[in-house]
């Protein structure tokens, strides 16, 4: 699961919309004439792509012992925080983007990437008591960041590449009770608003929504930078926060494998494949696929 | 007994195979299971088998956005009692899936490629690491959501008219903040790859872009869709709605025929749950071979073409 969210500060003297300031009847809010300033980017550490990956034989859970990196499709959510602050700020407003992150400790380090490519600061939940968390107990923890942050936007990468699951900013959408547009390959921000392009299985919609707002980007959104030499040199002065979950006010029994509602029983490696067919083509290829499928009915 | 419901998508007035197929599995479970069908008219819903469909059409769900949709089976499971809510994965049903698992602080599992009852529990197959491992899931309490992997499931031959058994729901205010403004249909020929029972693919080693002709001739001659790797998306030979593997959509059709694939990982977690792959790669290295049920070492523009002559000849 990816978490990238960016947070930019109060501009101009112009008050930003947080989270907590919204009405929960927000249909009666009036569109406030202000830009998004602050945006979190909701990101996660996962293992390398390259790593070899394991599950631990007796807790099921990924051994994340090894090399980690940002995960891929986070980089885009970052890199279009980036993109609307940078945005603002050419129009003489201000911005500030904030990266937020459940994770090990390691997990600084990913977020230190963030940094790296512009990203204001950090936010990392770590606390031995959250491993092994699942969909409820992670969206519950970002969800408390974010209620404090109260950015005006919350954006979320594609798909981890560790969970695949491709569903949390869903969740944190409905317990920050903000709009959630997802799969967004194409993002504009207005004054108190959010319009996404996006494709589904049945072609494309365009969802608007009003700021604040939780959105999810598609990894055709962008082609992200890299960090600079004085972004890499930069990053390590910049604010990390780290966070306890008795510092976010999540009890022990809401997190970890204790506030999760899913488990696992078992691993075990896929059945093997039996029965496969290896040929070179020597002129009658075709024939012999075409046969090999009658042969299972699948023509 | 509490009933377990499926979520049955629609488009365009139908109800979508891969829903269908999850209602097939959850009803060969036993116990008493209903399709859920939001938005759509009495006819829509009508089509969802033999047995019961629970219909809430109201206005806040014309549009196919997720939040609502949240509200109406929250609504739902409450009046049912249901303990069991399950989805055939798409872009809305995944969103649909993890704002009803926060809501109502239920598990929720995702990619099921399959379903069973085990000491009286319910237990799915999850396939993880790029489907290195496949891990049993289980729910900790009730209700339980499940997202299944699309095209895991047959659907059942219809049955006849629903019972369709209409329901009302309230709706948050926040759910009704995001509004459809535009929706373009994609005009395409075949089915789309998430409900196709073939697919051909093709790679980089189609060598240019043009020659996915190669590939939709043989997908139409199959009756089937063409999907492409994320090299060549990226590459602009083929559109993003086409695009199979991690970053893109998970499928698992009868047939996968890939034409100038590698098999790279970032591939293969995409159609590797595709019942049979033919595989046609000019490097005999390919990491596809690896998994392809039949592998052909030859060129894509010299077998393809044959095949698709071959599987024409057959049909007329």
């Amino acid at each position: 699961m990816v978490l990238a969210w960016a947070a930019a500060a109060s501009c101009d003297g112009v008050d930003a919309i947080p989270f907590a300031c919204l009405s929960r009847d927000s249909r009666r809010t009036t569109v406030v004439r202000v830009s998004p300033v602050k945006i979190a980017v909701c990101v996660k550490h996962v293992p390398d792509a390259t790593a070899h990956k394991r599950l631990d034989p007796t807790s099921f859970r990924l051994d994340r012992s090894g090399e980690g990196t940002l995960n891929p499709t986070d980089v885009n959510a970052v890199e279009e925080a980036l993109r609307i602050k940078e945005a603002r700020i050419q129009a003489g407003q201000g911005g500030e983007v904030v990266a937020v992150s459940l994770g090990p400790a390691k997990a600084a380090d990913s977020l230190r990437k963030a940094l790296a490519m512009g990203v204001d600061r950090s936010v990392l939940v770590s606390d031995d008591a959250a491993v092994g968390s699942d969909l409820i107990a992670t969206s519950a923890a970002l969800a408390k960041v974010l209620e404090q942050e109260a950015p005006d936007l919350v954006l979320f990468g594609q798909a981890s590449n560790d969970g695949d699951g491709a569903v949390l900013w869903a969740a944190v959408g409905d317990r920050l009770r903000r709009p959630v547009l997802s799969q967004v390959a194409v993002l504009t921000v207005e004054a108190g608003s959010v319009t996404g392009k996006r494709q589904t299985e049945f072609g494309y919609d365009v969802i608007t929504a009003p700021l604040p707002a939780v959105v999810a980007v598609s990894d055709a959104i962008n082609e992200p930078r890299y960090p600079s030499l004085k972004g890499i040199m930069g990053a390590k002065s910049k604010p990390q926060q780290v966070l306890s979950l008795a510092e976010l006010g999540i009890a022990a029994d809401e997190a970890g494998e204790a506030g999760s509602r899913t488990a696992v029983l078992a691993v075990a490696p896929p059945a093997p494949k039996s029965g496969q067919v290896r040929i070179e083509d020597d002129g009658s290829a075709a024939e012999k696929i075409v046969a090999y499928l009658a042969e299972k009915k699948l023509l | 007994m509490a009933p377990t419901l499926v979520f049955l998508e629609h488009h365009e007035g139908e109800l979508q195979k891969g829903s269908l197929g999850v209602l097939a599995k959850a009803a060969s479970l036993g116990g008493e299971v209903a399709g859920v069908v939001l938005g759509a008219s009495e006819d829509v819903a009508a089509t969802g088998g033999a047995g019961s469909v629970y219909l809430c059409d109201d206005p806040a769900l014309a549009a196919p956005l997720p939040q609502p949709r949240v509200d109406a089976l929250e609504a739902l499971v409450a009046q049912t009692g249901a303990e069991t809510v399950l989805f055939a994965a798409s872009v809305l049903a995944s969103d649909v899936a993890a704002g009803l698992a926060a809501r109502l602080g239920a598990g929720l599992n995702w990619d099921l490629t399959d379903l069973r009852v085990e000491n009286g529990e319910l237990v799915g197959t999850r396939p993880a690491l790029g489907d290195t491992v496949v891990a049993d899931v289980t729910w900790r309490g009730t209700p339980r959501l499940g997202l299944v992997r699309s095209g895991a499931f047959e659907a059942a031959e219809s049955g006849g008219r629903a019972h369709v058994v209409a329901f009302s729901a309230t709706f948050q205010d926040f759910s009704s903040l995001a509004r459809l403004v535009e929706r373009t249909q994609e005009v395409s020929a075949g089915p789309s790859i998430e409900e196709a029972e073939v697919i051909v693919a093709g790679g980089r080693g189609l060598g240019r872009a043009e020659n996915f002709s190669l590939c939709e001739a043989l997908a139409k001659e199959l009756g089937g869709a063409v999907a492409a790797t994320r090299a060549v998306v990226d590459a602009g030979w083929y559109p993003y709605a086409a695009q199979v593997g991690q970053t893109g959509k998970s499928v698992s059709p009868r047939l996968y025929i890939a034409c100038g694939i590698s098999g790279a990982i970032q591939h293969k977690v995409g159609m590797q749950g595709s019942g049979t792959i033919v595989a046609i790669n000019r490097d005999a290295n390919a990491p596809i071979f690896d998994f392809a049920d039949f592998g052909v070492v030859g060129d894509v523009e010299q077998v393809v073409p044959k095949l698709t002559e071959l599987v024409r000849a057959r049909r007329s």
